[in-house]
């Protein structure tokens, strides 16, 4: 009887302080993201770190990235409000003057994971980039690859990535409400995680970033709307998450660099 | 009444004629290696938690909202579909297996064949509608934001192969993978049977071993347009035949381990710490607490192939949800379980209605964004729903089994065996 007293407490409890849980996290944290893309500070940390980038930095050398990504890494038409010349743009603003910072992209459309890390090789030989942003789960999700096949097609690009000698960081699919019953991310999401915390590099959580933005009522992600108006907005709040999630990794914030 | 007792869930009454003795095998060769249950009234446990699977498999399909925090997944690692096959396998035994001892084979295959027919009937209207669904987006939605997500309309583009996959049930639309697992399934009971009838023990642990080389040897049913199923049923098919074994007998003979205060606080623990690992899913915060070797060796806990994690999750809530809830516990006949009883009592039918009002709230949600108060309202009204669509049916079947002939045979009543 006291067992389930206990039991039934444990899950009440559960049910209570969870959802109190979520409303505490949705509290200003990156005080450096505009109102609109308000995140907790959870998604903009990582534990895993940069270290080539911020040896770079450090030692005033250029900054070269490349973002690796799908037709979701760009907006049709309008290249210069995408999420990685955003980035470009914000991480020229908040790193040192002297700083030369260069994105640049690389897009794969209709490849699944396995079919874009068989192209790393050669991909790190024409550039040689300091940090490799690879977005990727989407076409796997489409198609519903094997979730175990497209976890070792990712940590076999992920290794390809490092062993060219660059730092990676990995990005997840986008939180899309409408084909949610369409497209499921789940096994994906999971296994991107998997990767990226046995290989200790910062996963970009961009699902739950762009569903914390829905659901605080911040983008209405349900629109079916035809202009380009939404998507230049969330790229730009994902381009500006996303820098500021480069220097936290690489620990290039202000306090860090007066040391 | 002692625990043991309670827990043998299936017995109406103590008519049944096996004493709990685990042995009549050795003795008796040629008496039925299994023992069933007398007819009697119906088990409503077995019911209610069937009702509540399917609604919290409702709520699951639903985008996120305030009663997604009252399913089950979020405190453990098991969640609806685990109780949804365990008690579909344990109620599909209990009639077919009746039929099979008392009428024959070929007349009892006959009978889950007919069954099986109308549960695949149901997943093609599902993806009918599921099809009408995804036309519908693809001609509506053009959010440049989401270019590239719409390359899931694609095989719109070949109706012809995709149609045809889908009636081989290898293409199958995301949340409609239960009814195609649970047609599998049905098409090897008679299998199970046979072979429980011959020895129930060996057909777990020939069970337990399929599910063993599934791990082992990465087996698995292939799908289209490319990958697998996303539920095994040669990893799933344990919790249905653990299911099946426990109506014909196994459950009584599990009783003493059950009523054991050590099986009690093992579970507890268990339940506890999967509660305390489920936590730092929610909560990120928390996440610092894991031990990085343990996130290693547990992640990813793995659905399609039923982990061995969920498995004993779904164990422990079991074994303490039979010591805990009697079966002649008298809240199961209070009118504020009703709803949960009556949605048990017609799951095929209002598995199907779930999954449909869960593509009807996806849209509802797309068209008039509404916010956190419109998805509840959904949620609730989308339960509602299948509770009235019980009633009806329930009322129909009084209806017309008063005004049919009374010939009918109790012991088949297909909608016991229901599942779907």
């Amino acid at each position: 009887m006291k067992a389930k007293v206990l039991l039934s407490l444990i899950l009440l409890c559960g049910g209570l302080a969870a959802p109190s849980a979520r409303a505490e996290d949705a509290a200003p944290a990156a005080p450096t993201l505009p109102a609109a893309c308000e995140l907790p500070s959870y998604l903009l940390t990582s534990e895993s770190q940069l270290h080539k980038v911020a040896d770079t930095v450090k030692s005033g050398k250029p900054l070269e990235i490349l973002v690796v990504g799908s037709r979701s890494t760009t907006i049709p038409s309008s290249e210069s409000s995408s999420y990685p010349a955003r980035m470009e743009a914000i991480l020229k603003e908040k790193l040192p003057p002297s700083e030369a910072v260069h994105v640049s992209v690389e897009i794969q459309s209709k490849k699944t994971a396995e079919e874009t890390a068989g192209s790393f090789v050669k991909l790190m030989e024409a550039k040689t980039p300091t940090l490799v942003i690879w977005q990727t789960g989407t076409v796997d999700a489409i198609r519903s690859i094997d979730p175990d096949e497209f976890r070792n097609a990712v940590t076999e690009g992920v290794a390809a990535l490092q062993n060219a000698g660059a730092d990676v960081v990995l990005m997840n699919l986008q939180y899309s409400p409408r084909t949610e019953t369409m497209i499921s991310a789940p096994p994906y999401l999971d296994n991107m995680r998997v990767v990226a915390q046995e290989h200790d590099i910062p996963l970009f959580d961009r699902f739950a970033m762009m569903r914390q933005w829905n659901d605080q009522g911040q983008f209405d992600l349900f629109s079916p709307s035809r202009g380009p108006e939404l998507a230049k907005q969330v790229h730009d709040c994902i381009g500006r998450a996303l820098a500021q999630f480069v220097i936290d990794a690489a620990h290039l914030g202000p306090a860090e660099q007066q040391n | 009444m002692t625990i043991a007792d309670q827990v043998t869930g299936s017995i109406a009454g103590t008519a049944s004629a096996k004493p709990a003795d685990a042995k009549p095998v050795e003795a008796k060769p040629r008496a039925p290696a299994i023992t069933l249950p007398a007819i009697g009234e119906r088990e409503l446990r077995l019911d209610l938690f069937r009702g509540l699977a399917l609604w919290l498999i409702f709520i699951d399909h639903l985008p996120p909202n305030l009663l997604t925090w009252f399913t089950i997944r979020n405190y453990g690692f098991s969640d609806a579909t685990e109780i949804f096959i365990f008690i579909s396998g344990y109620t599909a035994a209990f009639v077919y297996g009746r039929a099979m001892l008392e009428n024959s084979f070929v007349v009892a295959t006959a009978r889950i064949l007919r069954r099986v027919w109308q549960i695949y009937v149901a997943h093609v209207f599902l993806f009918t509608i599921f099809l009408a669904e995804i036309s519908y987006v693809a001609t509506s939605f053009e959010n440049p934001l989401y270019t590239e997500e719409m390359g899931i309309m694609d095989f719109l583009k070949q109706p012809d192969v995709t149609i045809v996959q889908a009636l081989l049930l290898r293409f199958r639309p995301v949340n409609m993978d239960v009814l195609p697992l649970y047609i599998v399934l049905m098409l090897a009971l008679p299998l199970i049977l046979w072979s429980m009838k011959w020895r129930p023990d060996v057909t777990l642990a020939l069970s337990a071993l399929l599910y063993a080389a599934t791990w082992e040897f990465d087996l698995y049913f292939s799908a289209y347009p490319n990958g697998f199923w996303a539920f095994n049923p040669l990893a799933w098919q344990l919790l249905f035949v653990f299911g099946a074994w426990c109506a014909l007998g196994g459950a009584r003979r599990m009783s003493r381990i059950l009523a054991s205060p050590v099986t009690m606080w093992i579970s507890i623990a268990y339940l506890v710490a999967a509660f305390c690992v489920t936590l730092t899913w929610y909560v990120p915060q928390l996440s610092h607490f894991m031990p990085k070797r343990l996130e290693q060796w547990m992640y990813p806990i793995d659905k399609t192939d039923l982990d061995v994690l969920r498995f004993t999750h779904f164990l422990a809530l079991a074994a303490l949800t039979v010591r805990f809830l009697p079966r002649e516990w008298p809240g199961l006949k209070s009118p504020w379980l009703r709803p949960l009883i009556l949605c048990g009592q017609h799951s095929l039918e209002i598995f199907c209605l779930g999954v449909f009002l869960a593509f009807a709230g996806h849209f509802i949600l797309a068209e008039v964004s509404g916010g956190p108060a419109m998805h509840a309202l959904i949620s609730l009204a989308g339960i509602l729903i299948m509770w009235a669509v019980a009633w009806v049916i329930s009322w129909y079947k009084r209806v017309a089994d008063k005004s049919g002939a009374k010939t009918k045979n109790a012991v088949g009543n297909a909608d016991l065996a229901g599942g779907g």
